[in-house]
């Protein structure tokens, strides 16, 4: 299975349901067209739900991390949730956990949002 | 590490286009025959996605997507071992030359971390720069004795 992204709004929280490999290719390229998309749009809250992820490299890693640069360098904030066991991972190894905001359910991590 | 259920020795030897597709199918090679071989899925994961780096590196870094280079890329089981071998024709790069992916001024860089990984996962892994031109990257990850 390739990358699929599904938008909802939940209150003015851009919620994007990420499903499939964020690998090297079309599902990294799709992850960050799909944030500077949502950036040009004037979404400045955005919820990655990376519950469906299945593959995840450092490609898909890098897109984690552009997307976090790019909706806080225009002023947004940029979340994630319910990681799977794969992105924990390699969250850990690579010691990027901390750089990111991580939840585990959805309505606390839409009302974390401010 | 993996349970080595099968025993003896197997072998593969591909030469592989530039391109994404290529990497695609030596991660799926690599994952199947690693799966024929006894590893488990935690291992199996740790296979594939050292695979998928390397030959990332080698199509995209290393050949550049040019049609006129390949990619070697042979496995090996034997002694225990089961060894991925993928060699590209580019200009070659100096591990030494990468930098910390840890230190916290590349904490948010967008790139860089696929080597490291490489490092984390696998038993061994040993870069050379091969004649006339290119690099080699050697992967072991070590299969267990059924007890």
């Amino acid at each position: 299975m390739s990358l699929k992204l599904t938008n909802r709004l939940v209150g003015d929280v851009s919620v994007v349901d990420v499903a499939g490999r964020i690998t090297m290719g079309e599902g990294s390229s799709a992850l960050r067209d799909c944030m500077r998309d949502m950036i040009a749009k004037s979404q400045r809250k955005i919820l990655l739900n990376l519950s469906g992820v299945t593959h995840i490299d450092s490609s898909g890693l890098g897109g984690l991390v552009s997307g976090l640069t790019t909706v806080t360098n225009a002023g947004g904030q940029f979340k994630l949730l319910g990681l799977t066991k794969c992105v924990k991972d390699l969250l850990a190894i690579t010691k990027l956990g901390p750089v990111f905001d991580i939840h585990e359910e959805e309505a606390h991590a839409i009302r974390s949002f401010t | 590490m993996g349970e080595n259920t099968g025993g003896g020795t197997r072998t593969v030897h591909e030469i592989l286009d530039s391109s994404l597709d290529s990497v695609d199918h030596a991660e799926q090679v690599a994952m199947d025959l690693a799966q024929e071989s006894g590893f488990e899925e935690e291992d199996l994961h740790k296979i594939g996605m050292s695979v998928r780096e390397c030959m990332v590196n080698a199509v995209v870094h290393g050949n550049r997507y040019n049609a006129q280079k390949k990619v070697d890329f042979s496995i090996s089981l034997a002694n225990g071992r089961y060894t991925i071998r993928i060699a590209d024709q580019g200009d070659g790069f100096e591990l030494s030359d990468l930098p910390d992916p840890l230190a916290e001024e590349n904490l948010l860089r967008h790139s860089g971390r696929g080597i490291f990984l490489v490092r984390a996962f696998m038993d061994d892994f040993q870069v050379r720069r091969i004649s006339p031109s290119g690099t080699e990257v050697i992967l072991v990850k070590n299969v267990v004795a059924p007890a």
